[in-house]
């Protein structure tokens, strides 16, 4: 492990009322690099984002972003510095139609201090950048599909459009929450490029997932949690070799 | 198999491209429900110029729609049920008694001095309560009117139980009508305005899902004040007027009838709407005069309309009407 | 020594306010604000049958907290069940029924000092040198009594354990086949049932009067907050802050200053410790 890490979580420990949720995990996530963190159900993966987005606060445990220290700090300054990440249990806006759902983070102050969006250039109101994100991001443009109501899109796009929320924010760091579960084989194909693309562009991802075929597939590094405990660590093949990660998953998912 | 089915008038879809404003038709059809409103409510003073008590009626009606609008404003585009309007117009009424009585300063100076600090004042004291969900405000809110009372009361401040006597009031009846009506129609639109601009869609957002507002790096609290600090704004106006109306600020400007009133204007007149709000009022605040002689059982009334159209009614008579005039219904096999 | 022992009679007389709607909130997630308008209600009802129609005294409590008990479970058969979880609404219809009913009562003539619930035992006694009402010491027995046989009744009885099932996760008791509409009927009855209970053991140090809804129903309401919405625990420890501050404001300071202590209470542990001394909030959920 280096010391000066793009984004190092270290001894993070969160429990609920006596039982543990995570205890003690440890790693470092190096620029531009695309993390896999695997686990089975209630293995604590989602409060591990949660404790490190700060939208909930750890017992014990530091996280450094760039060397700075941002434990425990609220979610907007943790967006604000470039942090941003999807939720599991999507809940887009429902009230307000797909496109002005992204015009809630093209309004925050990072988006305002960044200007413009990163693909269309600096001119341009929010309404254009919006729909440009969501054509990048698979919505089609001609369509009718970003000027419907968020409530009436199926779950594929609600995924997209969750995603799209953290991307036009321009984030450095990028906490996906299970962005491939509950969508179908050709959906996830669709998004595919999507990731790759971000990866090309030197954006670090941090995906939480259940697909680990799909995962494995663009993951540079992948860590294995069970029972809030991190069992392994390594490239992916490293960790599927692992005795306790086969141990975790026996019968439960195939890898 | 029958269902009904909505279509949009061939109308509406017209006039929603640039072509609007080609024909008289679609002209008419989309400002004449604004030019009744802003007429009826501008020509009211005139036709009621022999009638000076029911001039005074409107008067108070308007202070009302404002209180209304504030409601509509907070409880559906950032999701804060405020059940304490009473506090609005009775801090706005002291600040302005104060600055009149004791500062001496002229009506066109203190209406909008109290509207500004009163709203400061309200932020403020609602500060705590922004950053938890939207029940805590609503028990909050309900308190400060009681609590207001009970500490002018025991403090003896502000003239006590007698409240400030000696407010200057207007210099004429018309100024003293169209300074209110023309207040409500400037923050009727000017809110419309502001819930379609960006920051009223983040608004709208804290109140859908204010995980997702901070996870896109805008601080809810701050998003929060801000809202209640534009209807305070609005809601302290309103009690700054009623200062002048009355010639006087007391307790009785923290009565009951300042919160219920507007939230059973907006429910029965369509929340979300902003326009349901006055047209709410407009059909209320009268007919609580005709109901005068039953005393307290004005709230009752206000209470059974206001529950019965929450469960059977809750899109309200706005939202009703502006269906009926953009859409049109028909039976459809299936 | 009259500061402790005043100070025990006020905060068992608050938790005995807040019991009934950090009950409904707890099990069904629904702030009561009819809550205060119940307490008074059940008041007028056994002034009412002892007085003008003349039944016996006992009878007329029996009847007067299953009456309350039943407006209770009406107001969410009719009116909340149709709009559950809209919380907007839920706040408003509440609020709305409250006021009507004591709005109500006013204007059918509850107004003046005539309306006196009697006093259970009467006299006074001195117990450490300070003379209390037999009444007060009856208040704290039975209070005691009726935190003992709430907790008795939730975690031993079954109805009791399928509301706290409910009032843990709503789905997945749901899916053990709990009922919730049917459970927050009884929670609403029982909350409604403890508000007018506490209406008869009180209401007799005073009179029968309209303001007494609200001011129940904020001291009901800064003791749950203050205690954490939704955990009794808490609120029978907050209901002790805020009853020995307010006894102690009172001796020192005024009487009108009562509210008042409540009320900063509430702000300085919303700027503190904002889900209570106990909440068991999850944070992302519930901090909204």
């Amino acid at each position: 492990m280096k010391d000066k890490a793009f984004l190092a979580v270290n001894g993070m420990t969160k429990s609920f009322g006596g039982v543990y949720a995570l205890s003690d995990v440890s790693f470092n996530v190096e620029q531009g690099e695309t993390f896999g963190i695997i686990g089975p159900n209630g293995s604590g993966k989602t409060t591990l984002i949660n404790c490190i987005t700060g939208f909930s606060k750890p017992n014990k445990g530091t996280v450094y972003f760039k060397e700075k220290d941002i434990t425990a700090w609220p979610p907007h300054k943790i967006a604000h510095i470039g942090i941003s990440r999807t939720f599991q249990i999507m809940r887009p806006y429902y009230s307000l139609p797909a496109f002005k759902n992204l015009i809630i983070p093209l309004w925050s102050p990072r988006a305002r201090k960044l200007g413009g969006w990163r693909g269309g250039g600096k001119h341009g109101d929010r309404d254009t950048f919006a729909v440009d994100i969501l054509e990048e991001i698979g919505f089609e443009r001609d369509s009718r599909v970003p000027y419907k109501l968020a409530s009436t899109l199926p779950t594929g796009y609600q995924k997209r459009l969750e995603l799209a929320r953290c991307i036009s924010m321009r984030p450095e760091v990028i906490f996906c929450d299970e962005v491939f579960s509950g969508l179908s084989m050709s959906e996830i194909a669709g998004m595919m490029p999507l990731i790759e693309k971000l990866k090309l562009e030197g954006v670090t991802l941090i995906m939480v997932e259940h697909r680990l075929r799909e995962l494995f597939r663009v993951a540079d590094r992948v860590m294995a949690l069970q029972f809030g405990e991190k069992i392994a660590e390594g490239t992916s093949t490293e960790v599927i070799e692992d005795e306790r990660v086969r141990e975790a998953y026996l019968g439960s998912e195939e890898v | 198999m029958r269902r009904k089915e909505r279509i949009d008038r061939g109308i509406k879809v017209r006039t929603e491209g640039i072509y609007a404003i080609s024909s008289w038709r679609e002209i008419v059809y989309l400002v004449g429900p604004r030019a009744l409103l802003i007429i009826g409510l501008l020509s009211l003073p005139l036709v009621l110029v022999l009638a000076p008590y029911w001039k005074r009626v409107i008067n108070i009606m308007c202070v009302y729609a404002l209180l209304a609008l504030s409601f509509d404003f907070l409880a559906n585009y950032v999701g804060l049920v405020c059940l304490g309007g009473a506090f609005f117009i009775g801090v706005g009424g002291y600040f302005t008694a104060i600055f009149n009585v004791y500062l001496g300063l002229p009506f066109y100076l203190t209406i909008p001095l109290a509207g500004i600090c009163g709203a400061i004042f309200c932020t403020v004291l609602l500060l705590p309560c922004l950053p938890l969900r939207g029940v805590y405000f609503a028990i909050v809110t309900l308190m400060y009117p009681l609590l207001a009372t009970r500490v002018v009361e025991a403090f003896d401040i502000l003239g006590g139980t007698n409240g400030i006597t000696g407010v200057d009031s207007f210099p004429n009846a018309y100024l003293e009508s169209y300074a209110i009506i023309l207040l409500v129609l400037f923050f009727l639109f000017a809110m419309r305005r502001f819930v379609n601009q960006d920051i009223g869609l983040v608004l709208r957002g804290v109140k859908d899902n204010d995980q997702s507002v901070r996870a896109s790096g805008i601080n809810v609290t701050h998003m929060k004040a801000l809202a209640v600090f534009v209807a305070a704004f609005v809601g302290c106006l309103g009690g700054a007027y009623l200062a002048h109306l009355y010639m006087w600020a007391g307790l009785s400007l923290f009565a009951l009838d300042f919160s219920i009133i507007p939230i059973a204007a907006v429910v029965i007149g369509g929340g979300g709407t902003l326009v349901g709000a006055i047209i709410g009022t407009v059909i209320l605040v009268p007919l609580s005069e005709f109901l005068r002689f039953f005393g307290t059982f004005r709230i009752v009334i206000y209470c059974a309309a206001l529950t019965a159209f929450i469960v059977f009614k809750s899109e309200g008579l706005m939202v009703y009407a502006q269906r009926k005039y953009h859409q049109f219904e028909r039976w459809a096999k299936v | 020594m009259e500061v402790v022992l005043y100070g025990i009679i006020n905060s068992v007389i608050l938790s005995l306010y807040a019991l009934g709607f950090t009950l409904v909130y707890s099990i069904s997630r629904l702030p009561n604000f009819a809550h205060g308008a119940l307490y008074v209600t059940c008041g007028y009802l056994v002034f009412v049958i002892t007085n003008n129609l003349g039944l016996p005294y006992p009878l007329a409590v029996v009847i007067g907290i299953t009456a309350t008990s039943a407006i209770g479970a009406v107001i969410y058969r009719f009116i909340l069940i149709r709009i559950r979880g809209m919380e907007i609404s839920e706040i408003i219809a509440t609020y709305a029924v409250g006021l009507a009913i004591l709005e109500g009562l006013r204007w059918g003539g509850l107004r003046g000092m005539t309306f006196v619930l009697p006093t259970f035992y009467p006299g006074s006694v001195i117990l450490f040198d300070v003379s209390i009402d037999i009444q007060r010491l009856i208040i704290v027995a039975i209070g005691i009594m009726t935190f003992i046989g709430l907790y008795l009744f939730t975690h031993f009885s079954r109805i009791g354990l399928a509301l706290r099932g409910i009032a843990q996760d709503e789905r997945a008791a749901m899916m053990l086949g709990i009922d919730s509409d049917m459970t927050a009927v009884v929670s609403l009855a029982i909350g409604s049932g403890l508000a007018g209970f506490a209406s008869i053991l009180v209401l007799p140090l005073g009179n029968i009067v309209v303001e007494a809804g609200y001011t129940v129903l904020i001291f009901a309401i800064a003791v749950c907050i203050i205690g954490g919405l939704g955990s009794w625990g808490g609120a029978i420890i907050a209901s002790f802050i805020i009853g020995f501050a307010q006894i102690l404001t009172e001796k020192f300071l005024s009487s009108h200053f009562t509210m008042l202590v409540a009320v900063l209470a509430i702000i300085v542990t919303l700027l503190l410790k904002p889900s209570g001394l106990f909440g068991k909030q999850k944070e992302l959920e519930e901090r909204v």
